[in-house]
């Protein structure tokens, strides 16, 4: 073990390798962070997502400190809802079993631009009789607009842009338009939003005894969130942070799986010589002609597109490679060791040396090679994923670059849909491959010498 | 230390004739293949190679690098197939035993190695060396190896044994080392050590050191050791009988201390001519060195292998028919016409 | 500096730097040598007589960090060249190396021929012919025959390359060779050859030479003065008829304890315990530790004595 602790002490000499371990252990930690904040099958059905999971999100809006490198500013998203008293609610009975149900809310408003939409859900109870409200918007200017005067069912949406009594009161020609009817005076030239307090009244009526009004009030800005949102309204930070154990696991199986095979196979090969090693040298070499990513591409289509199918598929076809050829060469010279000699002389079987012998000597030279290879094995994942080939109900990094791609983000100038997970992808890259080389140097000069 | 190798050999002669290991006419050729296909030859590396060695008796090999030695080695140890001959150990035809037979046979051979550092894996502690053999042999319970490693570790002399068992090899000395291969060949109690060049690689210092814990060791159990070495001036300390071995034969066979008063063959006399003792007068004189070099073992010359380097050789005999082995004194054998 | 001796080495100190700390490989070490004399350096594993080879010759690794003292060669200091003087002037010119395991460092894509003429052209700034003939005239001084010029290092055995390195560090005429470990991995006639070649070549040509070793019996064909290394210093010198019958340091006298006889009927004994590390020397004589004469003065850095024509390191004989 000391022998450990004393590479750990050289690796610590090269800051490449500083930079390297601290990367992987914040990809660790955060994946283990993510598995236990997030768990599988909340992470899944929330990707699957739907209106009901995600309907609170604008979409294609980018991350909110996006406002930072603008001029001018954009609004960000919020929702408040009367069932948690975000939205305030002011119930006054009046005779005969009526009540008039007032909910207000102001806010803030000091942006440059215009949000995307605004929506009201109305929640109600009844047993015959509908509600009714009535809908005002109060600008800071003083100016007070009629949005709606509407019954309610048991779940109603009004979508501001899409009302078309909205767009004639509003004298706008598309949906579009609602929006900066509702922000800025048309009778000033300039298109700039009025900054100031917007309240939203909402008075409403009830007919019934029990009969009651629940609204949630959604805001969407053109900026949401830390990772901003894709077509399907979706947080981006899930399939970021989701994509970072799927990433590191993937990348790691795959390349311990191969290293580890491909040792045994070669440590095999080399010392049991005659028709083996001739048949593993043949698989081999017949192996580097196949083309791996087509292999790849045909199996995903014809046959799964599951995580473990690619992964055990990708470990298979990458067992067979150059590294075989390498560590045999090392195995066969390794093999004409004195010590081995003598573990022949007293006895041990070809099993227990090819095993407690020949391999064990090889780890040194394993461990810089495994850590190397994990970044092709993430690019490889994330590459598929682009293709259309991921796995269907993961939310990884090349997911998102999939839909960003589909969604045509970068003719929309949507880039941080692909910035993101892409610079997740060359940082991981860039850790595993710093601390792989430095790895190299350490571990390397002592096989050789002896 | 000498006079206590006198009494063993004589002893052994007389005592208990039990052979322990006889080899007769043994032949040891290597296929030579050009190309992978096609047959280029034999490497005779042993070519008519006949003993016997008594139970308790020590024997040193004696030759230079090509000589063959090291394929006689390897075949005694069972690493190598003998391609005609026999191997006999305690009445057991060696080409007879297979499989898991074959493994118990290796049992009961010690073999220690020259080079001691590359004889011990470098990723393995001393406690995990000493151990491989007692559990490829069937040892199971730990408790009881440790107490067979702590007393293979007390016999080298290697005290506190406690403190050596976690070290790796690279963290002790070459002697050190050396007595760890030693106890790793001791551990299962075997009848017959096979010693190649056991000292070479170690320190002038330490190197009598290795030899005197040899010698107790063998005199203490018995022990059959068969040493392999070209140092003329450490055989006298450890064996009572010495075989000379050149080209693939085993030109001198004889008692030690006959051998090296009286060499017979003009091989020999070359060797011991060409050891020097420490003594500044060896810089005044040149010494007789036979011209040429050892024969390859491909294609050896005719009849006696040595004449094309003898001074002595007859012509005519030496070069055509290969001389058998000769007694002209009790128990002292040699392969040369000059005797016949 | 005297001129009628041909090396004077004065506290020759070279210290390497490693992740463990600074290797104390040559430790102030004082030397010298007469034309056409052998001297013998003995010492065993670990004492720092190969870093001793490459201090003379300024053969340095990257990690040096001290290396320091005076090394007067035919009366220069050669310490004060700078690196292309050096070149010039000395290494290879004045003297040469033959490398431990040099039979193994020949270029294995090259002929012998030309290998051994490569220095002559490089150094002398010859002709490759004339060049090659002088690779032929050192071919017989090693008594390697001429036809294997053209030959390739696998098809040489061990004992002729090692014959071809010696040429190679001939072939310029130096006057001192030193050789580090010459004999070590060859067979006991391979051996005597060698130091056969060596002798005529010391005959012949009146080259010095420097043998460093720890093959004592074989070191006695060779030296004519012997000077023993412990631990990063010289402890003895002294005539090699002086010397083996009758060392003064114990260190010699137990490691000439220690070597077997073939002729004689002599006990052998072995030194116990190791030699200090060179990263971690401790203070006063080395050798205390091991040392079955110590007494409370050892625990001082001993002097160098000088008994006639011999000079010992240690308290025991002020």
């Amino acid at each position: 073990m000391t022998a450990l602790r004393n590479s750990f002490r050289e690796i610590l000499r090269y800051p490449s390798a500083i930079v390297g371990m601290l990367v992987v252990v914040l990809m660790v930690v955060t994946a283990i962070y993510t598995m236990i904040a997030i768990p599988y099958n909340t992470a899944i059905q929330e990707w699957r997502g739907g209106e009901d999971v995600w309907y609170r999100n604008p979409k294609f809006a980018p991350p909110v400190w996006f406002n930072f490198f603008l001029a001018r500013k954009l609004p960000e998203s919020f929702s408040v809802r009367t069932t948690d008293g975000s939205l305030m609610k002011t119930v006054t009975p009046a005779g005969q079993d009526t009540s008039t149900i007032d909910i207000t809310y102001s806010f803030n408003f000091n942006y440059d631009g215009y949000p995307q939409d605004m929506i009201l859900y109305f929640d109600t109870t009844f047993a015959q009789k509908q509600p009714f409200v009535s809908i005002a918007w109060i600008r800071p200017d003083g100016k007070k607009i009629r949005i709606a005067d509407i019954a309610v069912d048991h779940r109603t949406t009004f979508r501001f842009s899409q009302d078309p009594k909205l767009q004639q009161r509003l004298q706008v020609d598309v949906p579009e338009k609602v929006m900066q009817a509702l922000f800025t005076d048309s009778t000033k030239g300039t298109p700039e939003p009025i900054k100031g307090t917007y309240q939203l009244v909402i008075s409403g009526a009830t007919f019934e005894s029990g009969s009651d009004i629940n609204a949630e009030f959604v805001f969407l800005g053109q900026l949401y969130g830390l990772a901003g949102t894709d077509q399907a309204r979706r947080d981006l930070v899930l399939p970021l942070l989701w994509g970072t154990p799927v990433a590191l696991a993937f990348g790691l199986i795959a390349s311990l799986g191969t290293s580890i095979l491909t040792m045994i196979i070669a440590a095999v090969g080399a010392w049991y010589g005659g028709w083996v090693d001739e048949l593993i040298q043949r698989i081999t070499e017949v192996n580097l002609v196949l083309p791996f990513l087509s292999i790849l591409i045909l199996v995903g289509t014809f046959y799964s597109r599951s995580i473990w199918v690619i992964l055990g598929v990708t470990i298979l076809l990458s067992i067979f490679t150059g590294s075989i050829k390498a560590y045999r060469s090392i195995f066969l010279q390794v093999k004409e060791s004195n010590y081995i000699e003598a573990a022949r002389a007293y006895g041990a079987s070809d099993i227990r040396i090819v095993f407690l012998y020949l391999i064990p000597r090889m780890i040194p030279l394993l461990i810089p090679g495994l850590v190397s290879s994990v970044p092709a094995f993430v690019f490889l994942e994330a590459s598929l994923a682009v293709l259309g080939l991921g796995d269907p109900v993961l939310p990884t990094w090349g997911k998102i670059i999939e839909d960003a791609n589909s969604n045509g983000a970068l003719y929309k100038g949507l880039y941080y849909w692909v910035l993101e997970p892409a610079v997740l992808l060359m940082i991981t890259g860039l850790g595993f491959a710093m601390l792989g080389f430095a790895l190299d140097r350490v571990f390397n000069p002592r096989l050789r010498g002896q | 230390m000498v006079a206590q190798m006198e009494q063993i050999s004589v002893s052994a002669m007389k005592m208990s004739q039990r052979v322990l290991l006889a080899v007769h006419d043994l032949h040891v050729w290597y296929e030579l293949r050009r190309f992978g296909f096609g047959h280029a030859g034999y490497v005779k590396a042993v070519d008519g190679v006949s003993f016997e060695l008594v139970a308790g008796e020590t024997v040193a090999v004696v030759g230079e690098s090509g000589c063959g030695k090291s394929s006689l080695m390897k075949t005694i140890l069972g690493l190598n197939i003998p391609t005609s001959g026999e191997v006999i150990f305690n009445g057991v035809n060696l080409s007879e035993l297979k499989g898991l037979a074959l493994r118990g046979y290796r049992f009961q051979v010690g073999y220690v190695q020259q080079d001691p550092y590359g004889a011990l894996p470098p990723f393995m502690s001393v406690q995990q060396i000493l151990e491989e053999p007692l559990i490829i042999s069937g040892v199971k319970d730990k408790d009881e190896r440790l107490v067979r490693i702590r007393k293979v570790m007390d016999e080298v002399k290697l005290h506190p044994a406690d403190d050596f068992l976690p070290k790796f090899p690279h963290m002790l000395s070459g002697g050190q080392q050396q007595r760890i291969v030693i106890a790793r060949a001791m551990i299962r109690g075997p009848k017959l050590i096979v010693a190649d060049e056991p000292v070479s690689m170690l320190d002038a210092s330490v190197r009598v050191e290795i030899l005197k814990l040899l010698s107790n060791l063998q005199a203490e159990h018995h022990l059959s050791v068969i040493y392999i070495t070209h140092d003329l001036s450490t055989v006298k300390y450890f064996s009572a009988r010495i075989f000379v071995m050149y080209a693939g034969n085993l030109i001198e066979k004889a008692a030690t201390r006959d051998l090296l008063k009286n060499p017979l063959h003009p091989y020999t006399m070359a060797l011991l001519a060409a050891t020097s003792d420490p003594d500044a007068h060896n810089a005044e004189a040149f010494k007789d060195v036979p011209p040429g070099e050892p024969p390859s073992l491909v294609k050896p010359p005719a009849g006696c292998r040595f004449h094309p380097r003898c001074a002595k050789a007859i012509a005519g005999l030496c070069d055509v028919k290969a001389p058998p082995d000769f007694e002209p004194e009790p128990e002292h054998f040699v392969s040369c016409w000059l005797y016949q | 500096m005297s001129v009628d001796k041909l090396l004077q080495v004065n506290n020759l100190v070279l210290h390497f730097s490693t992740t463990n700390g600074a290797v104390q490989a040559v430790d102030g070490v004082d030397f010298q040598l007469d034309y056409h004399r052998a001297v013998v350096v003995l010492g065993e594993s670990g004492c720092g007589k190969t870093s001793f080879s490459k201090a003379i010759l300024r053969l340095l690794p990257r990690n040096v960090k001290r290396y320091d003292g005076h090394v007067y060669l035919q009366g220069n200091d050669v310490m004060q060249y700078d690196e292309e003087e050096y070149r010039k002037n000395v290494r290879w010119v004045a003297m040469s190396l033959v490398p431990q395991a040099a039979m193994n460092a020949l270029n294995p894509v090259l002929k012998v021929g030309e290998q051994v003429a490569e220095p002559a052209m490089i150094h002398l700034g010859v002709s490759k012919a004339e060049a090659m003939q002088q690779a032929r005239r050192m071919f017989q001084h090693v008594g390697v025959p001429e036809d294997f010029l053209n030959r390739y290092p696998f098809e040489l055995s061990g004992g002729m390359r090692q014959r071809v390195a010696l040429a190679m560090a001939l072939v310029t005429s130096p006057s001192l060779i030193v050789l580090d470990e010459p004999t070590s991995a060859l067979d006991l006639l391979t051996q005597a050859n060698i130091m056969n070649v060596l002798k005529r070549i010391k005959q012949e040509l009146g080259t010095s030479f420097i043998l460093i070793t720890h093959d004592i019996a074989t070191s006695s064909e060779l030296a004519d003065e012997v000077a023993i290394m412990y631990a990063g210093q010289i402890v003895e010198v002294a005539h090699a008829k002086d010397f083996f019958p009758a060392p003064l340091h114990p260190y010699s006298q137990m490691l000439m304890a220690s070597v077997p006889r073939l002729r004689s009927e002599s006990d052998p004994m072995f030194i116990t315990g190791q030699p200090p590390s060179l990263i971690d020397l401790p203070k006063g004589c080395r050798f205390a530790a091991r040392c079955p004469f110590r007494f409370e003065k050892c625990s001082e850095e001993p002097p160098v004595v000088q008994k006639g024509d011999r000079k010992v390191k240690c308290w025991l004989h002020v």
